[in-house]
C-alpha cells in the first residue's frame, strides 16, 4: 500500500510538469489554431531562466543580511525565481509569436508547423552555443525533508511540486473564465474572424496567449529543476512531445482538459513501468492513448469544430 | 460627408467581386446597397471594415480621414464604425452578458459603456431577461438583437449592417428595423445592404443598386421602389 501511494505522488509529479507544459499547447492552439511545436524548447528555455536567476538570487545574497533561517530564504529565493523566470519566459513566447509566427498568420498550416520546429532546433542549438555542452546542475532550493502522512512517507518536494502546478492551473483556468483578456481569449477560439469588429486587436491576444502559455511551461521548467536537478538543451524535446499528446487528449482550447490529460500521462506512465518492464513504458503508455483517442478523438473536452471559420 | 467610397476594388484570388463602385453617406442618414447574392454587398461592408484588403487605386475617406490606414480594429476604435456582420457571427461559446463587455473590451469610459448597455437593454428587453445564457442558444430573433446591440457598444458613429432582416419572421422584423430607427435617431449613421430590398427601401432614405461587383443604380428609396426595372428584378414584379 505505501508502494502504491509513493507511486500516486510519482505520478502525480510526472504529471505536473505534463500538464504545465500541455496547457500552453492547449491554449495556443485553441485561440490560433496552431501547433507551436517550439513550446517544449520554450520549456527548456524557462528552466535555463529559472537557473540562471535563482543562481544570481542565492549569490546577491541578499537574503543572508536579513540573517533568516536558512529554509525561509530558500522559500523566498524559489517564489522570486518563479515570478520572475516566469515574467522573462512570457517575454520569450511572445518574442517567438512576433517574430516566427505572426509573418505566418495568412500562411498554410504547414508552413507555421515547420517554423515551430525551426525555431525549437535554434532554441536548442543556440543554447549549446551560447551555454556550451556540459549540464547544468539546479540549485537546491528546497531542503529535502521526508513528511509521514498515515504511515506512507513522501519527500517534500514532490508535494509542493504537485501543489504549485495544480494552482497555476486552476489560477489560469479562473483568468481564462473570469477576466475581459480571459474572455477576448475564448471569442477568438470560437470566431477569430470577427474578434476584430469588435475592436480588438487579435495580435494583442496571440501575445498574451504566448505570453501565458510560456509563463506556465517557466513554472514547469523551474519546477522541473527542483525534482531532477540537471539540466541539458535537449530536454525539452521529449517532454514537449508528451505534452503536446496530453493537449490532444485534453481538448482543443481547454486548460483542465490539458491539466488532466497531462496528470493521467503521468499516471499512466508510472503505473505501466512499475507492472511491465520500464522499456516497454513509452509504448504502452501511448498504445492506451491512441485507443482513447480512437473513441474521443476530439479529446476530453473538446468539441467537433464549432468555429466558424469561413470568411 | 460622413463617408465617401471612391473606385473600390476587391478581389478573392483570380475573382473580382467588386469593379471599382463609389458611393457616399451623409451624417445621420440611413443608406441601403440593394442586390442579388454575390453582387458584393458583404464585400463592400467588409472592405470598410477592414476585414479583406481593398485593391490599389481604391479610397475610402471617413470623416476625411483616410480609412484605409487604418486596421480592423482601429476602425472600430478610432473610426468609431461597428459592424453587424453577415449571419451575425456571434460568439456562441458566451452569454449575452460576455457579447456586450467583449464589443466595449476597448474602450475605458465606463460611464459610457453603462450608459450603452442600458440603451441596449431599453431596446431589447429581452436581452436583458436572458443575460447569463449563452449566445448559441438565442433564437434567430434574438440573435439579431444581440449582433446589433453588440454594434451599439462597440461604436456609434456609423453601423454597417450586413442583412438584418436574415432568417426572421416579418413580426421580428419589423422590430429589428423599428430598433435601428430609433438607433439612427440617436444621431448613429446606417448603412446597410439587403436582399429584401422592399423592406431596404422603406427603412432607408437612399439607395444604391449592386449588380456584379458594379453599382448601376443610385437614388431616393421612393423613387428606387418606383422604378420599373427595380421593380421586376428585385421587387417581385
Amino acid at each position: 500500500m505505501e508502494f502504491f501511494f509513493q507511486q500516486l505522488i510519482n505520478a502525480l509529479q510526472l504529471g505536473s510538469f505534463y500538464a504545465l507544459i500541455a496547457i500552453g499547447y492547449s491554449m495556443v492552439y485553441g485561440v490560433l489554431l496552431l501547433f507551436n511545436f517550439a513550446h517544449g524548447d520554450v520549456f527548456m528555455v524557462g528552466a535555463y531562466i529559472g537557473f540562471f536567476v535563482s543562481s544570481a538570487l542565492l549569490g546577491l545574497n541578499i537574503f543572508g543580511a536579513l540573517a533568516l533561517p536558512l529554509s525561509v530564504t530558500l522559500s523566498l529565493v524559489l517564489v522570486l525565481t518563479l515570478i520572475i523566470s516566469m515574467a522573462l519566459n512570457s517575454i520569450v513566447g511572445m518574442l517567438v509569436e512576433r517574430i516566427g509566427y505572426r509573418p505566418l498568420r495568412d500562411a498554410p498550416r504547414a508552413s507555421a508547423a515547420i517554423t515551430g520546429l525551426m525555431i525549437g532546433i535554434i532554441l536548442e542549438t543556440g543554447n549549446l552555443a551560447i551555454l556550451g555542452p556540459q549540464r547544468r546542475s539546479f540549485p537546491e532550493l528546497i531542503q529535502s525533508a521526508t513528511i509521514n502522512i498515515a504511515g506512507v512517507s513522501f519527500t517534500n518536494k514532490k508535494i509542493l511540486i504537485v501543489f504549485i502546478s495544480i494552482l497555476l492551473t486552476l489560477a489560469l483556468h479562473q483568468f481564462v473564465r473570469h477576466t475581459k483578456w480571459g474572455m477576448a481569449m475564448r471569442a477568438m477560439a470560437y470566431d477569430y474572424v470577427v474578434v476584430p469588429l469588435m475592436g480588438i486587436s487579435t495580435n494583442k491576444i496571440a501575445l498574451m496567449t504566448f505570453a501565458l502559455g510560456s509563463a506556465l511551461a517557466a513554472a514547469a521548467g523551474i519546477l522541473y529543476g527542483v525534482a531532477y536537478p540537471v539540466l541539458d538543451p535537449n530536454m525539452g524535446i521529449l517532454f514537449g512531445w508528451k505534452a503536446f499528446v496530453a493537449a490532444i487528449l485534453g481538448g482543443r482550447g481547454s486548460i483542465l482538459g490539458a491539466g488532466l490529460a497531462g496528470f493521467l500521462l503521468g499516471f499512466i506512465e508510472i503505473f505501466v513501468a512499475t507492472i511491465f518492464p520500464s522499456t516497454m513504458r513509452n509504448l504502452i503508455a501511448f498504445g492506451i492513448i491512441l485507443i482513447i483517442l480512437t473513441f474521443r478523438p476530439h479529446g476530453f473536452f473538446g468539441e467537433p469544430f464549432s468555429a466558424q471559420l469561413r470568411l | 460627408m460622413l463617408l465617401t467610397v471612391e473606385n473600390l476594388s476587391v478581389s478573392y484570388g483570380n475573382i473580382k467581386a467588386l469593379h471599382g463602385i463609389s458611393f457616399e453617406v451623409d451624417q445621420g442618414e440611413i443608406v441601403c446597397i440593394i442586390g442579388a447574392n454575390g453582387a458584393g454587398k458583404s464585400t463592400t461592408l467588409r472592405a470598410i471594415s477592414r476585414m479583406i484588403p481593398a485593391e490599389t487605386g481604391s479610397r475610402i475617406l471617413f470623416q476625411g480621414e483616410d480609412l484605409l490606414e487604418y486596421p480592423a480594429d482601429k476602425v472600430v476604435t478610432d473610426l468609431g464604425i461597428s459592424h453587424v456582420p453577415e449571419g451575425r457571427r456571434l460568439f456562441e461559446n458566451l452569454t449575452i452578458n460576455e457579447n456586450l463587455k467583449l464589443a466595449a473590451f476597448a474602450r475605458s469610459d465606463e460611464d459610457g459603456i453603462a450608459a450603452d448597455r442600458e440603451r441596449v437593454f431599453s431596446i431589447f428587453p429581452r436581452l436583458k431577461e436572458r443575460i447569463n445564457q449563452k449566445a448559441g442558444t438565442l433564437s434567430g430573433g434574438e440573435q439579431q438583437m444581440l449582433a446589433v446591440g453588440r454594434a451599439m457598444m462597440s461604436a456609434r458613429k456609423l453601423m454597417l449592417l450586413d442583412e438584418p432582416s436574415m432568417g426572421l419572421a416579418p413580426l421580428l422584423m419589423m422590430d429589428v428595423f423599428s430598433a435601428l430607427k430609433d438607433i439612427n435617431d440617436e444621431g448613429t449613421t446606417i448603412l446597410l445592404v439587403e436582399q429584401n430590398a422592399r423592406m431596404a427601401l422603406q427603412f432607408a432614405q437612399r439607395g444604391y443598386v449592386l449588380e456584379t461587383g458594379l453599382l448601376v443604380l443610385e437614388g431616393p428609396s421612393q423613387e428606387l421602389l418606383e422604378d420599373p426595372e427595380v421593380k421586376k428584378a428585385y421587387l417581385g414584379g
